[in-house]
């Protein structure tokens, strides 16, 4: 919403400096998103108060060379008349006129030294030289609106009746600075939906009146109703009383189709809005003024209906009601609507009219010939209101503020101000006789309100009478009942106020949120839960960070297609996809059900541009089964673990090349770890099989004996890799965990085993076992088989060789230790015959000789 | 002899200056102080020296020993020390050459924020509470008094999903009222971090998902003055102890009053500056007490409990902080981006 100072001051002087006041109606919540200047201190353009003046038209003669060229003579309030020389087509028709000074035609002028914009050198700031322009000395300018920055106008001098500059129709003298006339400081503001009431030039003086605490002086109201009685001409009728509480109408007799006053076309312009002609400009300035939309039929229309569904003698029938079905209605913009069943229309027995408070019909807009102006401002119901704006694609300025709430009682006011308008602007006669159907009246809202439920929840220490003083500034009306009790009437502007809740802002709003106390937190504390959950959490973000692995975050949401994309063979979802019904694009479509899919995408994308990658990402993933705690219609929500590992070892260097490409015990071992590093005890990994993962290369990892898998880690799957296209050579290691799993796992409190007192004995020893024997087997057979003096178990070498005759040589360091005592040589030979003895039975080991 | 036992020394210290190594040193000690070392040879010959020049050769023998070691010991010392300044000088490094890059890992900027901010916030007392992010229409809306065709739901693009009444939250706010639930009537002060989701074109200022972080204090006796001096207190631990806090109306559905929380511009220190377009102030924070309405969905009884919640977005305080003026690179998971974090 745009607001021109000069317009704002018509109903209140806040008596500060415009960029003060924006900062306090901010503060206030009116947020001021800009602030514009036209001519005044600060424009992009400043009109010189000395040399850019409003000039008196005395007399146009024609120039003695020039056909196109007038000799203007002009009041510029110097010492005498000067004469300028202008091609301005307007001023043609009064050469020869003699002396005009009595139409007190006023027009710009910028003198010798000023600057204007040279329309024919695309709006360039110019200085006005002295020249001569056919044989005539020159030095001063007539300007047109584009010349000032005013407007797109060239067709001529910005020429208009003295009485017409001004809103109050107080003539500018001659020579009076044109900053003072038509300059102006517009605030922007944001109009959330808490401050409907503000879309108006007299809202937002109301707000400024009571930050400010001066006095707020409202426009008039008065008509001066001096045609025929409109009684019995118009018969209303609201069909839904809640969706349309009030209908008022008034008949303006004898209108002109001209162009509105230059004040008026300059505020609409100002805020916006292009100028169409007088009544138009009228229905429009009210609109911005106060607030009220209004609308205007051509009652010679409504009347020839008449004639013909009800007969010459009766009267003009208007009918609010609900759109019908195969219903449709072509706008003033010209475009046809169907209309919605529960849009609501203005109507007569004949059809349809206009969409209520969003947009008039064609057929009965005001035409070039109408001289007979029905008025109508009604009250709808915003909701209602806001359905049909967003159904028919119709956001009109109407619709605007209907949709946020208009107060019914503006209703009369607003068609009150445009009858009164049309009069003085467009020569309307009003008739005698407002209809006002108000067939559902609105109350105004009625509050009681206790200081202790002011500063209980404000932190202040307020009295009753200053409570009662910051509503009253607003135009509540406050009654004090007794030192705390206040009874409180909302004024009859206001649609938003409920409850005490609403009076609490309002006198936090007037005593200023600056000005309210700093304190802290003295509530008693709730008990202190912790969350041990999210303390694990960032301990693994933490290990991984500190393991080389870069943190990612990536986009939820996704599609079916990209997600199966990362596997090979038959669709495996784990259910259904929550699914958007209106995704913003198509790759955007569905909430993730693998994280592992996300990392892949953010790993493709980084592959574009290095060859190493060690990602990790924690997040949720979401299936569609009805598995939420907080609604049987909402999906499960899983935390997961995803971590993806490629590329060379280790970096090069300039003395060094890179090392081996990572493989899959390499992030084997990171896992490895993370496990240890969280005390997770007990972790089987077993050849398993993943879509995403290539066989004979893939893990699956479970806690002991529990049935919850805690994921699966390999190598990425050769078709996978390729049908990501990701760009590498080197294996792509990568692991899929369940984070809820692996958090419920880790033990935060461990045991941890005492500093030995005795040295130890280390022996190697080497097994030939099947080879297909797994590796894991045989290292728990040794462990179970050595206790409890075998300590530490080491695998160090695997060799195969077909001279081995389908077994495997698989190599140990083994460290023996006694708590107790030092070992000797005998004791350990002892123990090393009866562990291999044991391994032979158990699992066919032989020692390798 | 006695003559015989100098040339022996003035041969054997010579011998010694041409000793530059620690094979010939070992080599000269055998020659002269070892066994067979010809020091020791002549001191065997102590027979045939006459008797009145006995104890003077056994003197000049001992002499000649004790010199010789000396000799021996300095020059042992002299031999290490210029081999090791000899080893120095030839291995000397370009120290100026870069040095071998560990691999780096980091925390994704969001996440830095936000731990910062759980911290700040764990320090008062506010602990930390997950909500889901799919979440029904009554949680996100209509219990945070944004009944249908509410104006405010216009503020916020929704994503809704094939299920009725489901959709992904636009904001954290949603987790208000099952932390209420999960809680009455308990005071509440908790903290919310998640993602929310709005359907909105993706530009450098605005995407279609980002985290929001909420907090929600619960009480008897909770004040608006509380809510200012609790979020002023964290706007200094996070931006700076000289950092002043602005607080202007603003609005928000599930709060009354409602505010909006400027912190003085940490670039220009107020003055106004490109960052804060000039303001001096950069907005931070939304806030309020908890309207009525809330405090009754989640089991409160308005009359007799009172609170205040705020919202905000790390990733926008992480544009602030790190200079960050594209919101596109937090998803676009670029390692070049990523690894500045590190």
């Amino acid at each position: 919403m745009r607001i021109p100072l000069s317009w704002l001051r018509d109903f209140v002087d806040p008596q500060l400096a415009v960029d003060d006041l924006a900062e306090l109606i901010t503060n206030a919540g009116l947020e001021v998103t800009a602030v514009d200047h036209l001519g005044v201190a600060g424009a992009p353009f400043e009109w010189d108060r000395e040399l850019v003046r409003v000039a008196h038209v005395l007399e146009v003669q024609q120039h003695p060379e020039a056909d196109r060229l007038v000799i203007a003579t002009v009041d510029y309030g110097g010492p005498a008349p000067k004469q300028v020389i202008t091609g301005a087509p307007n001023l043609f028709e009064f050469i020869g006129k003699g002396d005009i000074s009595a139409l007190a035609l006023l027009s710009p002028i910028v003198l010798e030294g000023g600057t204007y914009l040279d329309h024919y050198k695309n709006a360039k700031p110019t200085k006005l030289k002295a020249k001569k322009l056919r044989g005539i000395m020159n030095d001063a300018m007539l300007c047109s609106p584009v010349e000032l920055g005013l407007g797109e106008e060239h067709d001529g001098i910005l020429l208009a009746p003295a009485a017409d500059w001004r809103h109050t129709g107080e003539a500018p003298e001659a020579g009076t600075a044109l900053a003072d006339v038509l300059g102006d400081s517009v605030i922007e503001i944001d109009i959330i939906p808490n401050i409907a009431r503000c879309a108006s030039i007299l809202g937002v003086a109301r707000e400024v009146a009571a930050l400010t605490e001066r006095e707020l002086t409202p426009p008039s109201f008065e008509v001066k109703a001096e045609g025929p009685s409109f009684e019995g001409a118009l018969k209303i009728t609201t069909e839904h009383p809640e969706l349309n509480p009030r209908f008022v109408a008034i008949l303006v007799e004898g209108v002109e189709q001209r162009p509105s006053p230059l004040w008026m076309q300059h505020r609409l312009q100002l805020c916006g809005q292009r100028s169409i002609n007088a009544v138009v400009d009228v229905s429009n300035y009210v609109m911005l003024e106060m607030g009220q939309p209004n609308h205007a039929f051509d009652w010679d229309f409504l009347r020839e209906r008449a004639d013909a569904y009800a007969g010459p003698e009766e009267p003009v029938h208007l009918i609010t009601r609900l759109g019908r079905s195969e219903e449709s209605l072509t706008t003033l913009d010209d475009a046809e609507h169907k209309i919605p069943q529960d849009t609501i229309l203005v109507t007569d027995p004949a059809g349809n009219l206009s969409v209520g408070g969003i947009m008039g019909g064609r057929n009965s807009e005001i035409q070039g010939n109408t001289t007979t102006v029905l008025l109508e401002a009604a009250a709808w119901n915003f909701i209602n209101i806001r359905k049909s704006a967003r159904v028919l694609g119709l956001n009109t300025e109407a619709s605007f503020r209907f949709s946020r709430g208009v107060h019914p009682s503006q209703a009369k006011l607003g068609a009150l101000r445009a009858a009164e308008l049309l009069r003085l602007h467009a020569s309307g006669t009003i008739s005698q006789g407002v209809v006002d159907y108000q067939p559902l009246v609105t109350e105004l809202a009625s509050i009681e309100l206790s200081t202790g439920y002011v500063n209980r929840r404000s932190g202040l220490e307020l009295d009753a009478r200053t409570i009662a003083r910051c509503l009253q500034r607003l135009e509540f009306e406050v009654v004090v009942l007794d030192d705390d009790r206040l009874e409180v009437t909302a004024p009859d502007h206001r649609l938003d106020v409920e409850g005490p809740h609403d009076l609490l802002e309002e006198v936090c709003r007037m005593v200023g949120y600056a000005n309210i106390p700093e304190t802290v937190l003295a509530d008693s504390l709730p008990p202190q839960r912790g969350n041990p959950a999210i303390e694990v959490e960032e301990r693994i973000q933490d290990l991984l960070a500190a393991a080389g692995f870069q943190e990612t975050i990536s986009y939820r949401l996704t599609t079916p297609e990209a997600e199966a994309n990362t596997r090979v063979g038959p669709q495996c979802a784990a259910g259904p996809y929550v699914t958007l019904s209106n995704p913003s694009t198509l790759d955007r479509a569905v909430m993730r059900q693998s994280l592992l899919a996300s990392v892949l995408d953010a790993a493709r994308s980084n592959l574009k541009n290095a060859d190493h990658l060690s990602l990790f990402e924690i997040g949720h993933i979401y299936i569609e089964d009805g598995g939420s705690a907080f609604g049987e219609n909402l999906p499960s929500e899983r935390l997961r673990l995803a971590l993806i590992l490629s590329g060379p070892s280790r970096t090069g260097g300039w003395d060094r090349p890179v090392g081996e490409p990572y493989d899959f015990f390499d992030l084997k071992g990171i896992v490895e770890r993370l496990l240890a590093s969280l005390h997770v005890d007990g972790v089987v990994f077993e050849t398993a099989e993943h879509p995403s993962f290539r066989p004979g290369r893939t893990a699956s990892l479970r806690i002991g004996d529990q049935s919850g898998e805690l994921g699966h880690l390999g190598e990425l799957h050769p078709t996978v890799v390729e049908q990501l296209a990701l760009r590498t050579e080197n294996p792509v290691l990568a692991a899929d965990l369940d984070l809820e799993v692996l958090i419920a796992a880790t033990q935060t409190s461990f045991k941890i085993d005492p500093v030995p007192l005795y040295p130890a004995i280390r022996e190697d020893l080497a097994l030939l076992v099947d080879s297909g024997t797994p590796e894991s087997t045989v290292q728990e057979a040794l462990e179970a088989a050595g206790k409890p003096l075998l300590s530490q178990v080491e695998l160090f070498d695997v060799y195969t060789d077909d001279k081995l005759g389908g077994k495997k040589s698989l190599a140990y360091h083994l460290t023996f230790r006694a708590a107790n005592k030092t070992l000797k040589d005998k004791d350990v030979g002892k123990l090393r015959r009866r562990i291999l003895s044991i391994l032979e039975k158990q699992i066919g080991a032989t020692l390798r000789s | 002899m006695l003559q015989e036992l100098d040339t022996i020394q003035v041969a054997a210290t010579e011998a010694l200056t041409n000793a530059t190594d620690a094979e010939a040193l070992e080599e000269w000690y055998r020659a002269t102080l070892g066994r067979k070392g010809n020091v020791q040879q002549l001191s065997r010959r102590f027979g045939e020296v006459s008797a009145e020049e006995r104890p003077l050769f056994g003197k000049r023998v001992n002499e000649i020993k004790t010199a010789l070691q000396q000799a021996f010991d300095e020059r042992s010392a002299a031999v290490k020390r210029e081999h090791i300044e000899g080893l120095i000088a030839a291995d000397a490094l370009d120290v100026t050459l870069p040095g071998r890059q560990p691999r780096r890992g980091a925390l994704h900027p969001s996440t830095l924020v936000l731990r910062r901010m759980t911290r700040i916030f764990g320090d008062m007392g506010f602990q930390v509470y997950r909500s889901p992010d799919v979440v029904t229409d009554e949680y996100n809306f209509e219990w945070l008094n944004m009944p249908p065709e509410h104006p405010a739901r216009d503020m916020q693009d929704t994503f809704y999903t094939t299920q009725e009444n489901v959709l992904l939250r636009t904001h954290t706010s949603a987790g208000q009222v099952m932390a209420m639930r999960e809680y009455h009537p308990e005071p509440i002060r908790v903290i919310l971090p998640g993602m929310c989701y709005r359907n909105e074109q993706i530009t450098a200022r605005s995407e279609i998902q980002f985290h929001q972080i909420e907090g929600l204090a619960v009480g008897t006796d909770i004040t608006f003055a509380d809510l200012k001096g609790t979020l002023t207190e964290f706007a200094r631990r996070f931006f700076g102890r000289d950092r002043e806090t602005r607080f202007r109306a603003s609005y928000f559905p599930f709060t009354e009053p409602s505010a909006e929380m400027d912190v003085s511009c940490m670039l220009c220190d107020g003055a106004g500056c490109k960052l804060c377009k000039n303001t001096g102030w950069l907005e931070i924070l939304g806030c309020g007490m908890v309207h009525p309405v809330v405090l009754r969905h989640g089991g409160y009884d308005p009359d007799v409990y009172t609170g205040f919640a705020f919202g905000s977005g790390p990733e926008r305080i992480a544009m602030l902080r790190y200079g960050i003026e594209d919101i596109r690179y937090f998803w676009g998971n670029d390692h070049r981006f990523l690894e500045q974090y590190s």
